[in-house]
């Protein structure tokens, strides 16, 4: 065999012949691919909608291999061995793999061709361009793919119904009870779900269903179930199944030796499987046997589990079993059902619903003796603490077992990434990450949150050994448990540490050299050594007079002037020296410390709320300035940024923030954990129709609760994310008060509050902290001479030494 | 730190020791060069060029003070590469380096040698 030829080019096919190559083949491979893109993941397909790029999405090159994209293989010719395409190519082949994939199923209902499928990225740009106009979507069929694409329709901003035929959500994962709670997930978030009808028709602008419901929809995505694409199979005589699915036997093979066929295009032992995992184990099958192997496939892992809209559901071994233990919070939204063998020995499998501990912990043991009581593991958790057999299965995707995990251990893998590279777990949908980490741990392996050389603690660690004991300086610390004089990673952090617990001035002491030249000279240093200078402007409200004093201090110091992104104004281009007289100005203005160079407290943006605006229904501005001044000269982890808008319309941009607040008829909705930036990320609803008292006690504790347990550096949104247990476990803690630490969370904001000074005023008022505002110690007066200007636009702009000047690299 | 053997050289006294605050730098301008001088945990003065190799701007004396192993550092403010006190060695870039300058304590002053 040297010359292979693979129709279709999905997950499958790249799989395969990634596969065929690092086993060395060196025959000639040509890729027939129909869509106008490379393989991508079509798991992560949904992640498009949310920003990732098709280059993250797409699967690396395969090096050597002929592709031919936006190419339908029309034809095969099984006599004469050719494949011809729907431009008319015809390529001959030894072997032929067909790697199809499968379409998605559109009912035959009147008016269906309107509608859309949710399947590849051309359809996400269709489905994209048709939300832009319209108001609300429906989503035919409410199983794992259809939640998905749901979620997607409601992330596109379209007021989003679901229609499933059965009576309940997610049939093939969940029983009744299961769906029940699930459904009460999926209406909170907002979605409306109809179980137990079906579609009549499709109008232009509405959907009739068949109890004789309607919903005015413009738009309409199917997702009520795959058939394989096994049309050139059939065309050319091959066996194909009553449903669909090309007749295959375990190698892959079908019943003419020259031709494979793979993934979801494949009918394997009566079956055909939708998910990657097994799709890819037979690609590999098929490559073995190809090479002269007997590797077989003989079905696989079902399991499933999915985080959408934040809730978790999962799916592990049998759906029945002669016992079941079932531990069911309605009001928690968490359902939990294990089968277990009669003799009561035996785990057969388990349905999870809001809560899908079980199934990284138990889905190893399905087959096998249960290693506690059911009850226990349902209820206490118990199960994190479980040895795994060898021969259990971690990752489903691409199949790897604890045992070669463990192999890959003690050969010194000794990080996750580490794990990644060379089992290939955790690769693809990333469900058993958790369980990597455990294995890791189990085997010794300590996984490093050393914060820098000189601390090996975390910084949530240190942050409790600072409180525990009463720390108050940095030589203090590193003495009782670093080394050495630490660093511009460990110095900033146990500054901020400091500030946050004891609140006292950034320069007081000792403090004064562990700041970031930023906080040392509190403003923001540029690129040619002069600094910015921020005032607070809190909730962007600002008088004429003091407008007309910033204006004037700009002026008389010759500052370049620019409102910013955050509601407020910077000075540009001040020496080290002339702080102190800019502030002096500014502080006697009645002006403060903006801390824009501070990991603090920013802004809190407001729009103009209903003060003024006709559609306002709270007082925005009020909130945005309260909330500011409250939360001003906060020391944190990161910077914090809020905004309120005073109705949905949301001009205040307040689901970018760390916390936003919209207000609402009834009170105000708070949502937490948003980011602008790098990695944007809109911010989740922790509490709706709140009103204002208790909104701030809410937001005391999530910015304490942040303070104390995030890593540096770490924005909100990140933390959010790591959080074992995510938004949920957030809300029990802060909400609920699960933790039982609240009310000392509200006493440390209490006091933060309370012995708030402005270390602006501060400063100018303190001779001895006033000294280091020079250019050189041994020339007060002198400014630095090598900081020059010129104009554009009539201001200033840094001139900069060019660096080859410097004799030195970029 | 004191570099007495080395042949004759000009001392330029700079400031009190006492203007110097442990663990953070200061600028000098010493005969028309920009020199950063710092002040280590133990009592010891070092002084390198003010000016930054990578950004051309001259504030490593406004940088974090620190030690990578036993060697006393300063990180740069603007893009955090760490020299080295003693040697002027970018540790993160050994191809980097800036210019060093003896120091001396003479009656509470500090002097730079040039
Ligand atoms: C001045 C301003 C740009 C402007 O002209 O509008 C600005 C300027 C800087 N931003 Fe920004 N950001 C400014 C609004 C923003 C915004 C928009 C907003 O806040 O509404 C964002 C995105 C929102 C967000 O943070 O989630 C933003 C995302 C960043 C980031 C990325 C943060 C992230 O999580 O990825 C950085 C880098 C960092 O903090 O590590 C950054 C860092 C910086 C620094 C501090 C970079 C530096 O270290 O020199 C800039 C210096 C400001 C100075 O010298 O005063 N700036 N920056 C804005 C000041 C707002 C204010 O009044 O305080
Ligand atoms: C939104 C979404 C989410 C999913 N989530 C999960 C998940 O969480 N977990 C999981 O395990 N699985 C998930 N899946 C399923 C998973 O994506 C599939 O199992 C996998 O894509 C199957 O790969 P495949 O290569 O066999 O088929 P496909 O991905 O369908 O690829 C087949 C390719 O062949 C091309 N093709 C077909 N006919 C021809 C022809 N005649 N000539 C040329 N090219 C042709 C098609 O255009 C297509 O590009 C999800 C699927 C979707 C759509
Ligand atoms: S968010 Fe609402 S209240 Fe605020 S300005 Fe916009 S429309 Fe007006
Ligand atoms: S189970 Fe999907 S990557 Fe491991």
């Amino acid at each position: 065999m040297n010359r292979l030829v693979v129709v279709g080019y999905g997950p499958t096919a790249h799989r395969l012949v990634e596969t065929l190559l690092s086993r060395g083949f060196d025959g000639h491979v040509t890729v027939f691919g129909e869509e106008p893109l490379p393989a991508y993941d079509r798991v992560a397909l949904t992640s498009y909608l949310q920003g990732v790029t098709l280059e993250e999405l797409e699967y690396p090159e395969l090096p050597g291999v002929v592709t031919r994209l936006s190419s339908r293989v029309t034809g095969i010719d099984r006599a004469a061995k050719v494949v011809t395409t729907e431009d008319g190519h015809a390529e001959p082949y030894d072997t032929l793999v067909l790697a199809t994939g499968s379409a998605p199923f559109v009912p035959p209902v009147p008016g269906a061709s309107g509608a859309f499928v949710y399947r590849t990225i051309d359809d996400l740009e269709r489905i994209r361009q048709a939300a832009s106009g319209a108001a609300r979507g429906v989503v035919v069929g409410g199983g794992l793919l259809g939640l998905e694409a749901a979620d997607a329709l409601r992330g596109l901003g379209l007021d989003t119904h679901i229609v499933e035929l059965s009576p309940w959500l997610m049939p093939r994962q969940v029983d009744e009870g299961g769906g029940s709670v699930l459904k009460g997930h999926i209406s909170n978030l907002g979605l409306s779900v109809h179980a137990g009808v079906s579609l009549a028709s499709i109008e232009p602008d509405r959907v009739v269903l068949s109890d004789g419901g309607v919903i005015d929809a413009s738009v309409v995505v199917f997702s009520a179930g795959i058939k394989p694409r096994d049309e050139l199979a059939r065309d050319c005589g091959l066996e194909v199944g009553a449903r669909g699915g090309i007749v295959v036997d375990e190698g892959m093979r079908t019943a003419d030796p020259s031709i494979y066929a793979v993934g979801e295009c494949a009918l394997v032992g009566g079956m055909v499987y939708g998910l990657v995992g097994p799709c890819f184990t037979q690609a590999e099958v098929a490559v073995d046997r190809m090479l002269g192997g007997s590797a077989a496939f003989h079905g696989a892992d079902m399991s499933a589990k999915l985080k959408l809209l934040g809730v978790e559901v999962a799916q592990f071994g049998a759906m029945e079993g002669a016992l079941d233990v079932t531990y069911m919070d309605p009001v928690g939204g968490v359902y939990k059902k294990l089968f277990i063998s009669d003799d009561a020995r035996t785990l057969l499998g388990g349905i999870c619903v809001g809560d899908a501990a079980p199934y990284t912990t138990l889905k190893p043991f399905v087959g096998k003796p249960l290693p506690a009581s059911p009850s226990d593991l349902l209820f206490t958790g118990s199960a994190a603490a479980l040895d795994l057999p060898d021969d259990a299965q971690v990752c489903s995707c691409n199949n790897v077992t604890a045992g070669a995990v463990r192999e890959a251990i003690c050969d010194g893998v000794c990080d996750v990434p580490g794990l990644k590279a060379c089992t290939r777990a955790g690769t693809t949908c990333g469900s058993c990450v958790p369980m990597l980490k455990q294995l890791l741990e189990k085997s010794g392996v300590e996984l490093s949150k050393a914060l820098c050389e000189h601390f090996d603690h975390s910084r949530a660690e240190l942050f409790d050994i600072v409180r525990v004991r009463g720390v108050t300086t940095f030589s203090e610390l590193i003495a009782m448990c670093g080394r050495g004089r630490g660093c511009d990673i460990c110095k900033p952090a146990v500054a901020s540490i400091l500030a946050s617990l004891h609140n006292g001035h950034v320069l007081d002491g000792e403090r004064a050299a562990l700041q970031d030249t930023n906080d040392h000279f509190l403003a923001n240093i540029q690129k040619n050594g002069t600094y910015s200078v921020v005032p607070r402007v809190p909730g962007g409200e600002i008088t004429p007079e003091k407008l007309i004093v910033v204006g004037e201090v700009a002026r008389d110091f010759g500052l370049y002037t620019k409102i910013t992104g955050g509601q407020r104004i910077d000075l540009f281009g001040a020496r080290v020296e002339q702080l102190p007289q800019i502030w002096k100005r500014l502080v006697d203005a009645g002006f403060e410390s903006g801390h824009a160079y501070g990991k603090a407290l920013r802004t809190v943006k407001s729009c103009v709320g209903s003060t003024w605006c006709r559609y306002g229904v709270q007082d925005s501005v009020g909130l945005a300035i309260a909330l500011e001044l409250r939360y001003r000269g906060l020391r944190s982890p990161h910077k914090l940024k809020s905004a309120v808008s005073g109705c949905a319309r949301e001009c205040a941009e307040a689901r970018s923030k760390d916390f936003g607040i919209i207000a609402t008829e009834q009170g105000w909705n708070l949502y937490v954990g948003g980011n602008g930036g790098f990695k944007p990320r809109h911010a989740d609803l922790l509490v709706s129709d709140v009103p204002t008292d208790e909104l701030i006690r809410i937001i005391d504790r999530f910015l304490m609760f942040y303070i104390r347990t995030a890593d540096r550096l770490q924005r909100t949104a990140a933390w959010v994310e790591s959080l074992d247990g995510g938004l949920d476990y957030l809300r029990s803690v802060i909400v609920d008060d699960s933790l039982g630490i609240c009310a000392s969370l509200e006493e440390q904001m209490e006091r933060h509050v309370a012995t708030y000074v402005d270390e602006w005023r501060a400063t100018i008022e303190d001779p001895d902290k006033l000294s280091r505002f020079v250019s050189f110690v041994n020339a007060p007066g002198v400014p630095d001479p090598s900081i020059v200007f010129e104009t554009e636009r009539d201001q200033i702009k840094p001139v900069l030494i060019p660096l080859d000047r410097l004799g030195s690299p970029a | 730190m004191t570099v007495a053997e080395l042949p004759a050289r000009v001392w330029v006294a700079v400031c009190a020791y006492t203007a110097l605050l442990p663990e953070r730098g200061a600028c000098a301008l010493v005969e028309g060069h920009q020199v950063a001088l710092f002040r280590t945990f133990d009592g010891d003065v070092h002084a390198i060029a003010n000016l930054d190799p990578f950004t051309g701007a001259n504030v490593l004396s406004r940088g974090i003070v620190g030690s990578r192993g036993e060697e006393p550092t300063v990180a740069s403010p603007m893009h955090k590469q760490v020299f080295s006190l003693v040697t002027g060695e970018c540790l993160d870039d050994p191809s980097v380096s800036v210019a060093t300058y003896p120091t001396r304590v003479t009656d509470g002053r500090v002097e730079v040698g040039l």
